[in-house]
């Protein structure tokens, strides 16, 4: 057998379980004398409580309880603040987070008011018509810029105003940039709100064990562990009472990351009260509301160049929309301000933005996390400046590009993780180089394009760049043991909500033990087997705990070796792991098993070496100094139906470098996934809010997923720049697929309508829009 | 009012009282236990909950279970190659990567069961028109394409 696992697409150790349905999904959860909770939302934006009456929903027959806010007492908190504000000079913060139920004032649509709890989920939805709110409406506010204009309603009095913070991040000197420049363009772009829909809708069972004094919560979280220690410490638990479980996760994309919801921290609080277990499983329409979103944001740029095309600074000033509530501090619009700047070199930046409350539904990361409007604004400024300066769109990108040489390359301003921004490694040109030639660019501008324009079609082609900020800290671990049967079981802290973690981790370790993937077996998010760790988020699961499992494998593997030495009487070096045995090299006769070798680490008589530890285990933690910088580029051909301003995109190339490959195979998926995601953020996917904060499509039959027919097939290729920050030399890849697709889109309309100067300032799109948008360029107008 | 119904769920009889208001897929998972059918939106769109019903496929969201009585009701529980191992279409999938987090899974080969057995050999073009009533937000349907292609083959090399 070859002991070569890492780097080869091999099928995943999950999938039988998965394939069959028997995995365990939170809502497969069921307890003896489980009861369930539903919640009583408010259709109203903003409004004053002034009573609510519980009295009939107590009375319906198999209603166990009924809270509302009065009814929490001391429990009754607003939620912590996950992310603090960064430490940069030019910041005001002001820190207002969700409540468990709304008191006094609703501040979105969906904030939930009151819990019923009852004997079956259907009694207690019955229930949820029986009680009644005295609402005094407010006026809502859900405009960006009417959020900061003079006397717009507050989403939160006290403050005086909505604005939620103001952070500014400069490098070099903009206005300096700005006298010396040929030219300097000037735009307005707009990103509007989607959500992240994944196909398993939360849910959370919370039982509480009397006689065992301990809390199990199943919970659909990206961050088990920090939802046990949050927990405990609102409940007054100790730690190790508390055990959170996030088992099979039907998607996650960042908003199962969110802490804590307001169901997290009731069901909890109400198993303890009522001694049962109390299961809520969230329904699709609450999904719409209950759940966090993103993409709202408002930017006025400015980029100053050399009449060659070189940069020399951008100057960007925006509104981030952080909903009603902004737990998750500053991360998204810190991610815009810092992606923007992009694989190019740009001596100068100035960038402004204040985060605004708005009573819409609560704001926080989404796959891409604030990247898709960074990279929109940037590839938008370069085609504007290409189109003026007469330069073609990649030739003024390749100017502009940091060179390979420069790395480890620093912006000079501070990352979401607080670290200041340095990209770690690259090589772009080469990406480009390659990406133009899998879709084929020259051919399609000089022949393709012409030929069929003559025949009447519509066709564009696009090609935008972007980098991603990975893998970042803090830290995560993870325990590597082979057991007596030779197999090997390896624990992390980070959850999986689909990525593959089985696999790739086991390829990780399998690789160090020599030992097949499928006898490694992981187990994620379950924090009685694993106690420390920070989550799965922003593209790091394969970064920090990967680096961790390496860590762990590469200490035992010492253990074995050295164990095996004894054993075989034999020099370490001369030893070998292959098909879970140690063998002298070249000597299969003289081997051991690692069973046989786990057992005599683990002797049950007689006296072993003083500091021995037993077994053949290690626990190693990985906290990369900063963040590993992945790449990439994507190209796109496609196709507008001139009569319906449908779509068809005839090909899609992704072009990327995410280090060093784990699994070839998990990671093209990771990348299709995420492109798709992208596609119904550019072209079919927006919620619409109404002017009073009411969402006017929360369902799949009005919000469109992109469906198979929808999705192209995709062509996608890697450049391989391992990071020097981690010894895997990985960096991640889970969010890039998405995050480009805006600028992509408007990049490729614009190059069909060409004609009639269409300039695409926002996304996302529909065929509506876009006949509104090509009927006002052909009329000449500004739009 | 509970009514009892009898209904064949992958070969086995069950006979149950169930309030007519229930929800066929309601009563797979939570009644009698199977929750391999997964519910995504609960409105018909998703395709997450999809199960044969005397062999057609349907949404298990929008069908009450007392309208399944006295029929045979196939779920992804019951879907095997024979002798407890892996169907073809769920082999096409392991070998395909054509799942990610694995919550659409069951509905969609649930609805390819039938789709296969009236097309054994469909162009790409027919399974993309066919997955279409099922949404997968993970992995942009290519490798379920690819998946469903591999699992056509292997369905006519069993029988053949
Ligand atoms: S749950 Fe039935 S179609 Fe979505
Ligand atoms: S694999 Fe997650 S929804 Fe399809």
């Amino acid at each position: 057998m070859s002991t070569r696992q890492f780097g080869q697409p091999i099928k995943r150790n999950e999938d039988p379980r998965l394939l069959t349905g028997r995995a365990l999904f939170t809502d497969d959860v069921q307890l003896d004398g489980m009861l369930h909770a539903a919640f009583l939302r408010s259709d109203l934006a903003h409004a004053l409580i002034h009573s609510i009456d519980v009295e009939g929903a107590s009375r319906r027959p198999g209603v166990a309880a009924v809270y509302t806010a009065g009814d929490l007492g001391e429990f009754w908190q607003p939620g912590p603040l996950l992310v603090p504000p960064p430490p940069v000079e030019q910041l005001e913060f002001h820190q207002r987070t969700q409540v468990p139920l709304a008191k006094e004032k609703v501040r979105h649509a969906g904030e939930a008011v009151a819990m019923v709890i009852a004997e079956s989920r259907y009694l207690a939805e019955d229930a949820l018509d029986d009680i009644f709110v005295d609402y005094e409406p407010l006026d809502a506010v859900t405009g960006l810029e009417a959020a900061l204009s003079e006397g717009s309603p507050l989403v939160h009095e006290d403050l005086g105003h909505n604005i939620g913070a103001r952070v500014t991040q400069t490098k070099g000197n903009w206005t300096q940039a700005e006298a010396e420049a040929d030219l300097v363009i000037r735009r307005r772009f707009h990103y509007d709100r989607g959500t992240a829909a994944a196909l398993e809708n939360r849910g959370i069972v919370a039982s509480w064990d009397e006689k065992g004094q301990r809390l199990t919560v199943w919970d659909t979280t990206q961050a088990p562990i920090a939802i046990r220690n949050g927990l405990a410490a609102m409940l007054g638990l100790s730690e190790h009472q508390v055990r959170v479980i996030a088992p099979f996760i039907g998607g996650g994309f960042g908003p199962k990351i969110m802490m804590f919801y307001p169901e997290e921290v009731l069901l909890a609080w109400a198993t303890l009260l009522l001694g049962r277990p109390v299961k809520w499983i969230e329904d699709r329409e609450e999904n719409f509301y209950a759940t966090t979103q993103e993409r709202g944001q408002v930017h006025d740029a400015a980029i100053a160049l050399k009449g060659d095309g070189t940069i020399l600074g951008i100057k960007d000033s925006f509104i981030h929309d952080a909903g009603a509530y902004a737990p998750y501090g500053l991360t998204v619009p810190l991610s815009s301000q810092c992606t923007l700047l992009g694989p190019y070199v740009v001596p100068s930046y100035h960038s402004e933005f204040s985060s605004v409350f708005t009573n819409k539904p609560i704001v926080t990361p989404y796959r891409g996390a604030g990247r898709q409007h960074g990279v929109f604004v940037m590839e938008r400024l370069m085609d504007a400046a290409a189109k003026e300066l007469d330069i073609e769109l990649v030739e003024i990108r390749r100017r502009n590009l940091i060179p390979p040489d420069s790395f480890p390359y620093n912006n000079e301003i501070i990352f979401q993780d607080f670290t200041p921004l340095v990209y770690d490694s690259g090589n772009y040109e080469p990406a480009l180089d390659r990406a133009l030639q899998l879709i084929g660019y020259q051919e399609f501008i000089r022949e393709e394009q012409p030929r069929r324009e003559a025949n009447g079609e519509r066709v564009g082609i696009a090609v935008v760049n972007y980098i991603e900020g990975t893998g970042i800290g803090p830290y995560e671990g993870a325990r590597v043991t082979v057991e007596a049967s030779g197999k090997v079981s390896v624990a992390t802290g980070v959850g999986t909500q689909g990525q593959g973690h089985y696999t790739s981790f086991a390829q990780v370790v399998a690789e160090q033990i020599g030992v097949a993937v499928s006898d490694v077996h992981i187990v994620t998010g379950d924090t009685d087997l694993f106690y420390w760790g920070a989550g799965t988020f922003a593209s790091r699961g394969a970064v920090v705990a990967g680096n961790a499992m390496h860590a762990a494998a590469v200490k035992v593997r010492g253990k074995i070796l050295k164990l095996a030495g004894d054993k075989l009487e034999a020099a370490e070096e001369d030893l070998e792991l292959i098909a879970g045995r140690v063998q002298v090299k070249g000597v299969p006769e003289t081997s051991i098993s690692l069973g046989q070798l786990a057992a005599e680490a683990n002797p049950m008589r007689g006296a072993v070496q003083p500091g021995t530890e037993p077994g053949l285990e290690a626990t190693e933690y990985f906290g990369p100094e900063r963040g590993a910088t992945a790449s990439g580029v994507h190209a796109m051909i496609l196709r507008v139906d001139p009569e319906t301003f449908t779509l068809e995109i005839e090909k899609y190339v992704v072009v990327h470098d995410c280090g060093t490959v784990i699994n070839p195979l998990i990671l093209e998926g990771q990348i299709q996934g995420g492109v798709a995601q992208g596609i119904g953020n550019a072209f079919y996917e927006q919620l619409h809010f109404d002017e009073n904060g009411a969402l006017r499509n929360a369902s799949l039959m009005d919000y469109l997923l992109p469906t198979a027919t929808d999705v192209p097939n995709i062509v996608s290729d890697h450049v391989e720049t391992p990071s020097p920050l981690n010894p895997l030399g990985v960096k991640g890849a889970g969010e890039a697929g998405a995050i480009p697709v805006g600028a992509l889109f408007a990049q490729a309309l614009d190059n069909a309508y060409r004609d009639i100067g269409l300039e695409v300032r926002e996304i996302p799109l529909s065929p509506n829009r876009l006949f509104e948008l090509v009927t006002e360029a052909s009329a000449g107008e500004i739009v | 009012m509970d009514q009892t119904i009898t209904v064949t769920v992958n070969g086995r009889e069950y006979e149950c009282s169930v309030e007519p208001r229930l929800l066929l897929s309601d009563f797979l998972r939570h009644e009698i236990g199977l929750t391999g059918t997964h519910v995504g939106c609960e409105h018909g769109v998703c395709g997450a909950c999809t199960v044969l019903v005397d062999n057609e496929a349907v949404r298990s969201c929008l069908l009450f279970a007392v309208q399944t009585n006295g029929r045979e009701v196939a779920t992804v529980e019951g879907l095997d190659g024979g002798a407890q191992a892996l169907h073809p279409i769920q082999h096409g999938f392991w070998e395909r990567h054509g799942l990610q987090c694995g919550f659409c899974t069951p509905g969609i080969l649930m609805s390819l069961v039938p789709f296969l057995q009236e097309n054994p050999n469909p162009t790409e073009e027919e399974i993309r028109d066919l997955l279409s009533g099922n949404i997968c937000r993970c992995t942009g349907y290519q490798k379920i394409v690819e998946a469903v292609q591999l699992g056509a083959r292997l369905i006519q090399e069993k029988s053949s």
